[in-house]
């Protein structure tokens, strides 16, 4: 089941933030929600191939040609920090 | 050639090495959205909302990136499964804007593959078969650049279709790996599906390695080398780890499994991350996009499309031209090198003679200048009227060295320079009679010995005859001329 340790290793995966009381409390809501969907584990599937996509659709394929439709300034232009069209961010090494 | 190479060992340890090579194709736009992929583009220009990963946006795949997938797979025997699924690869890291790379996991489009290639130099060589473990779809992250205090990111890169080649764990000396490489990025350029640039990041290395006691029936922990740009560091940086490893094992240290950079001025690997906290991706089938669908007729359709790969055309090259089984080798490694080469020996007829000049004179003159084939000064069809030349009797075959350098440094036409520089070939009997007249007037003692039974001196004749020419004189008329006027009776 869900428990603080396995919340506090999502949270770090997702880069939350998560206090030991919050943690906690999420542990408790979410065991309580998967264990609702845990019913599904019942349903026999032996046999069944595993579902990729509830669709029968196939691949829709693009045509390869390049299209430009924005500017650089234009895709950088709601980065919260920038240094000329790249994007700033906190330092990651 | 053997097959059953003896196998190779260090100081009683066996290495086990795998390599998963990254080949960027050749497409226009990227995997999943119109950007273009051009290398020198500005920063995040090209880039679009799906490529910085803006919420909302979703993936179309590129029916090329598909197209010239498939078409490495069959080139590397590998079977192309009808169905394969596109999945996610979750991870936080701020190149990959939407927090997950798309990738395939355990569906992916080629598998069960195998390559063949030569080990080895010319006398001691073997074949080697390493088997292709899969081939799977993916986009490219974008590139940062750290600046201690802060981190710059371009997105440019950012969905660049990439098919990652794993070979199985094969390789067991470094050369192997690197031939291994180079085989397969030779294989991607015939393709013309990769550009197989190792400088400009379109062709990724990343080699795995283990040692192991000779006999042990386990192998040991791996040990990742990451983005090595060139394939004579693969080699070295296998080598070091090799050693490093055994020493470790030697002083009972246990190899902890890591991603390791290679340092090419230090010549030696260092640790980037530990692996031991397993890396959790939670791959999941991507619901933005459906299973890739390929038809047995897509199949047969693209396997027909496959131009003549490096070892057929190195086949080829023995039975049409008659070359000799290394020759064809080096002249088909390279694609470009192969079709200078057919240009080359139709235009002058003489197979033989063509493959001997450009292997010689020609890559010894680009590997001097650091120069690609395509960037040659002289055309093939220059090298092919060169040689013609040669066969014809219109310039000896040391003259036409001169007029090769000529054409190298000024690109002229062969005839040209012959003509400019007055080059032209003496077979006039009369004018070499008086050239070899005059050379033994000037030597009457070597004259004297000869004839009293010092036959060495021959070469000595031809030599001054030779030098007197300046090199135009016709070799076989001066052999010939001498030997009747030297058994004269004077």
């Amino acid at each position: 089941m869900i428990d603080k340790k396995a919340i506090e290793h999502i949270a770090k995966l997702a880069r939350l933030h998560v206090s030991g009381e919050e943690a906690e409390q999420f542990s408790q809501q979410l065991s309580k929600a998967l264990g609702y969907f845990e019913q599904i584990s019942k349903v026999e599937t032996k046999g069944i191939e595993p579902l990729v996509t509830p669709s029968d659709m196939e691949v829709f394929w693009r045509e390869d040609i390049s299209i430009k439709e924005l500017s650089a300034e234009e895709l950088v232009a709601n980065a919260p920090e920038k240094v000329g069209n790249l994007f700033k961010v906190p330092p990651v090494v | 050639m053997s097959s059953n190479q003896a196998p190779t060992y260090y100081r009683g340890y066996e290495a086990i090495i795998g390599l998963e090579i990254h080949a960027q194709l050749k497409t226009e736009s990227k995997m999943f959205c119109s950007d273009a992929t051009t290398f020198d583009a500005g920063d995040n220009e090209n880039t679009s909302p799906v490529s910085i990963g803006m919420p909302g946006t979703l993936p179309v795949v590129n029916k090329r990136a598909i197209e010239f997938s498939i078409k490495t797979g069959l080139a590397l025997n590998c079977e192309i499964r009808k169905k394969s699924v596109f999945s996610r690869k979750n991870y936080f890291y701020p190149d990959l804007p939407k927090g997950y790379q798309i990738s395939q996991y355990d569906e992916p489009l080629c598998e069960h593959g195998e390559i063949k290639f030569n080990v080895g130099d010319k006398d001691n060589k073997y074949e080697k078969t390493v088997s292709i473990t899969r081939a799977h779809m993916e986009e490219d992250a974008g590139k940062s650049n750290h600046f201690g205090e802060y981190t710059l990111i371009n997105y440019n890169r950012s969905g660049m279709p990439l098919l990652e080649i794993v070979s199985g764990p094969d390789m067991r000396t470094p050369q192997e790996a690197a031939e291994y490489a180079r085989t397969v990025r030779s294989v991607l350029r015939y393709l013309d599906v990769c550009d197989g640039n190792l400088d400009e990041g379109s062709l990724r290395c990343d080699c795995n390695i283990s040692v192991r006691k000779i006999g042990a029936p386990k192998f040991g922990t791996k040990v990742e080398i990451k983005n090595i740009n060139s394939f004579r560091f693969v080699e070295k940086a296998i080598e070091y780890e090799i050693d490093r490893q055994i020493d470790a094992v030697e002083a009972g240290e246990k190899i902890p499994q890591e991603t390791r950079l290679y340092d090419p001025d230090k010549n030696r690997t260092f640790s980037m991350r530990l692996k031991e906290d397993a890396q959790d991706y939670r791959y999941f089938p991507d619901p933005d996009l459906m299973p890739v669908i390929v038809t047995p007729e897509m199949i047969e359709k693209f396997r027909k499309e496959l131009p003549e790969l490096p070892i057929a055309r190195a086949q080829r090259f023995v039975t049409e031209h008659g070359l000799p089984e290394y020759d064809a080798l080096v002249l088909t490694a390279e694609k470009e090198l192969s079709e200078y080469f057919e240009v080359v020996a139709k235009t002058c007829k003489n197979s033989k003679a063509a493959s001997n000049w450009v292997m010689t004179e020609l890559l010894r003159e680009l590997n001097q200048a650091e120069k690609a084939i395509s960037q040659s000064p002289i055309k093939p069809e220059q090298l092919g009227q060169l040689i013609a030349l040669i066969d014809k009797g219109t310039i000896s075959g040391k003259i036409a060295k001169t007029v090769f350098s000529e054409m190298w440094t000024t690109s002229k036409d062969p005839e040209v320079v012959v003509k400019e520089k007055g080059l032209l070939q003496i077979s006039d009997t009369g004018a070499i009679e008086k050239i070899i007249d005059e050379v033994l007037a000037a030597n009457t003692a070597q004259v004297a010995d000869y004839r009293g039974g010092r036959t060495k001196l021959f070469g000595f004749f031809v030599g001054a005859v030779m030098k007197a020419s300046k090199g135009q004189a016709n070799p076989d008329l001066v052999n010939q001329m001498l030997t009747d006027k030297l058994n004269k009776p004077a």
